[in-house]
């Protein structure tokens, strides 16, 4: 059931894997909010990717109904954190976080 | 019939619920109509139901089930035998003419509705407490007239005094209460069962219980009665209970509610049938008490007080009684004493309310003239409680002493003694309240008069029964030439345990008027001493005798539980409030609240508000959670 000939479901695990590390990379090294965002939904899709293989593995086509509520909730998400980070940028005049470090006692 | 049994206390509580939230605006004799009404469809109720049990079985009537708890199992159900229904009959009778009593007696006060509602709502506790056909639901009843007797010594609790007294007669019966669960527990565990019926009427479970666990289990229901029935050691809250109004004494306090543990006892007879040991306790410690009682009384001043000891005088009496196994006999005593006790506080009442409520004999005086019926009846109350013949007290007096007399001389000659000193106090209570000269102020004398109609008329119902009420238990010598002897005793028959008398006609006769000339001497010596003589009552500080003292004090009662209870449990608790309050309860809860915040000011620095330092504590929380899985 290979979709294209000579790669194997392990090869779409791994790709994921590749891309779900670097987005953890990206969000602990990165100090800019919206490329840490950005990171995030490249976890996401990198999540997407693995239940895609799965359900295409198993023939299930579960996963991939998955899929596209992660890809909805994802889109609304990403409505309300760019929202979000516009609002920081006009009240604080910057999206870096080491600068953003209220959230404390 | 099973409905009608049904009816007789819910009218009570009908009368009850609507006084306390349906009475406001409505006008005070309504309220009492409605409150002496209810009393009175009762009274109808259980006439009619006591007549079918003249010649009925007695019947269980179930009205609905209470607890099921895997194999503890109680209805609420009532018991129809000649014992309850006897005492229906004159519970609610009296109680009838009380409230009636009462419209007259309380019309001033601010309370009128309060005290109406109060009052039927004890008749209904009263009436559960009779009709209860298991110890659980007796109990319901019992715990109930309880409260209804605290909440109506406390009637006037503007009064320190009368609070102070109405928790007293709390407490004191909740130490008797706490024997009568104990009892309850261990009949239960023995027989499986609560219930009369099937502990003693239609079944004798109670053989489940013998030897040291009946005695046990029958002494510690007898300190249940004990406490309900002011018996040594626990009769010191009845005298006190004379802080409320007077026809709350009458009723609660003298005619039906401290009988309750008579009833009890009589309705266990069973039991203490098995138990030799604890009849004999129950006799000793009616027999003290009668002493007590008897001699204490000789002493007061306090019109009320003189009765609340005779009353506790003669409780003892029919404890006595129940201890020798003349069960029918006590309940005898307990009606003939319902009628002329209840008739002597409400002539107490009466004498009170002309006297504008002064209680004290020392004040009064020559009321003969002022109040005739008031005096007349009085007259008939008190020679009833001293045994005359043909009045109440004779019949079922004398056949306490014939018991007394077959089974235990000591114990007679005690009585006699206890019954003497009766005749001696009532007597004197009743010349220096009635006889010689006005000794009180003279806005008193001016506002001397009698009571109106509405108080005097159960006075005169309750002194003719108190006249005949003694002919349901003739005695053989009397009885036998007129055909009707010891009809109670023949209804009670197979309710309760026999004891028949084995005496003569012949020396019957002979100890009736042994009983009668030693009662008779000592009318005539408080004759001579109190009207001839015309002496008057020592003032408190006159007193000088040693004997006197003890006797004016109660015998030092109250002052050897403050001494030895209160004042202990005082300092313990002064100790305590000292020492393990502060110490260990607050430094407790104040330790964990400063245990909280030490805590979280040291837990606070990690969170420093760097974005990536929680990322970084989220992702090694969700690695290590990975590891830890695998």
């Amino acid at each position: 059931m290979e979709l294209i000939p000579g790669v194997t479901t392990e090869h779409y695990l791994v790709l994921s894997l590749i891309l779900f590390c670097l987005g953890i990379f990206g969000i602990l090294y990165r100090r800019n909010a919206i490329l840490m965002f950005m990171c995030v939904e490249l976890m996401l899709n990198a999540s997407n990717l693995a239940l895609v293989a799965f359900s295409r593995m198993w023939g299930d086509t579960g996963g991939q109904v998955f899929v596209f509520f992660i890809m909805v909730v994802a889109a609304a998400e990403v409505a309300v954190g760019l929202a979000i980070l516009m609002l920081l940028y006009r009240n604080m005049g910057t999206t870096q976080t080491d600068v953003l470090n209220k959230m404390k006692w | 019939m099973e409905r009608l049994v049904t009816l007789i206390p819910l009218f009570p509580l009908a009368g009850f619920l609507y006084i306390t939230f349906l009475s406001k605006g409505l006008s005070r004799s309504f309220v009492g109509t409605v409150g002496a009404g209810a009393i009175l469809l009762s009274f109808v109720a259980s006439v009619l139901v006591f007549s079918t049990q003249l010649h009925g079985e007695p019947v269980v009537v179930k009205v609905f089930d209470w607890i099921t708890a895997g194999s503890f199992e109680v209805d609420f159900a009532f018991l129809v035998d000649p014992l309850s229904t006897i005492y229906l009959l004159f519970i609610t009778g009296v109680a009838f003419l009380i409230h009636v009593y009462s419209a007259g007696y309380m019309h001033d006060d601010e309370g009128f509705n309060r005290f109406f509602a109060y009052l039927n709502l004890f008749v209904f506790f009263m009436l559960i407490l009779v009709l209860g056909d298991s110890y659980l639901t007796m109990f319901v009843g019992w715990e109930g007239v309880g409260l209804c007797s605290y909440m109506l010594i406390g009637f006037w609790y503007k009064d320190m005094r009368n609070n102070d007294a109405a928790k007293k007669a709390f407490i004191v019966n909740r130490i008797g209460d706490l024997g009568f669960i104990l009892g309850m527990v261990l009949v239960f565990i023995y027989c499986g069962t609560l219930s009369f019926g099937e502990l003693y009427i239609m079944d004798t479970a109670i053989s489940g219980l013998h030897g040291e666990v009946a005695t046990a289990a029958a002494i510690l229901l007898f300190v249940g009665a004990m406490g309900k029935s002011a018996q040594i050691p626990l009769h010191t809250w009845l005298p006190d209970a004379m802080a409320g109004p007077t026809p709350v004494s009458a009723l609660i306090h003298a005619a039906t509610m401290v009988t309750a543990g008579i009833y009890m006892v009589a309705r266990s007879s069973q039991l203490f049938q098995m138990s030799e040991t604890a009849s004999a306790v129950v006799v000793i410690a009616g027999l003290l008490t009668s002493l007590l009682g008897a001699t204490i009384a000789l002493t007061q001043n306090d019109i009320k007080k003189v009765l609340a000891y005779s009353t506790v005088s003669q409780l003892g009496f029919m404890f006595v009684a129940l201890g020798m196994g003349a069960y029918t006999i006590a309940v005898f005593h307990v009606i003939t004493h319902a009628f002329f006790k209840a008739l002597l506080f409400l002539g107490s009442g009466s004498v009170i309310h002309a006297m504008g409520g002064e209680q004290d004999i020392r004040r009064m005086g020559g009321l003969k003239s002022h109040m005739p019926v008031t005096y007349w009846t009085f007259l008939i109350g008190t020679i009833a409680i001293c045994g005359i013949f043909p009045f109440a007290g004779f019949f079922s007096k004398d056949q306490i002493l014939a018991h007394a007399l077959e089974h235990n001389i000591p114990v007679f000659a005690l009585l006699m003694l206890a019954s003497m000193g009766t005749a001696f106090y009532m007597f004197r209570m009743f010349y220096l309240t009635f006889h010689g000269h006005f000794r009180g102020s003279h806005e008193q004398e001016h506002h001397l008069h009698e009571s109106p109609r509405v108080m005097t008329i159960p006075l005169v119902v309750l002194a003719v029964l108190s006249t005949v009420g003694g002919f349901i238990g003739f005695p053989h010598a009397i009885g036998e030439s007129i055909g009707i002897h010891h009809w109670l005793d023949h209804f009670l028959e197979n309710t309760v345990v026999m004891s028949y008398s084995t005496l003569s006609a012949g020396s019957e006769v002979i100890l009736a008027v042994v009983a009668m000339a030693a009662a008779a001497v000592m009318i005539w010596y408080a004759f001579s001493v109190y009207v001839k003589k015309g002496t008057r009552a020592l003032e408190d500080d006159e007193v000088e005798s040693q004997a006197h003292r003890l006797l004016a004090n109660k015998y030092w009662f109250d002052e050897l539980y403050d001494a030895t209870i209160r004042r202990p449990a005082d300092a313990l608790s002064g100790w305590l409030s000292r020492l393990v309050e502060p110490r260990m309860i607050d430094g407790a809860v104040e330790g964990s609240g400063r245990l909280t915040r030490w805590s979280g000011e040291a837990v606070r620095t990690i969170q420093n508000g760097s974005l990536t330092t929680y990322l970084l504590a989220i992702i090694a929380g969700v690695i290590l959670m990975l590891i830890w899985l695998n």
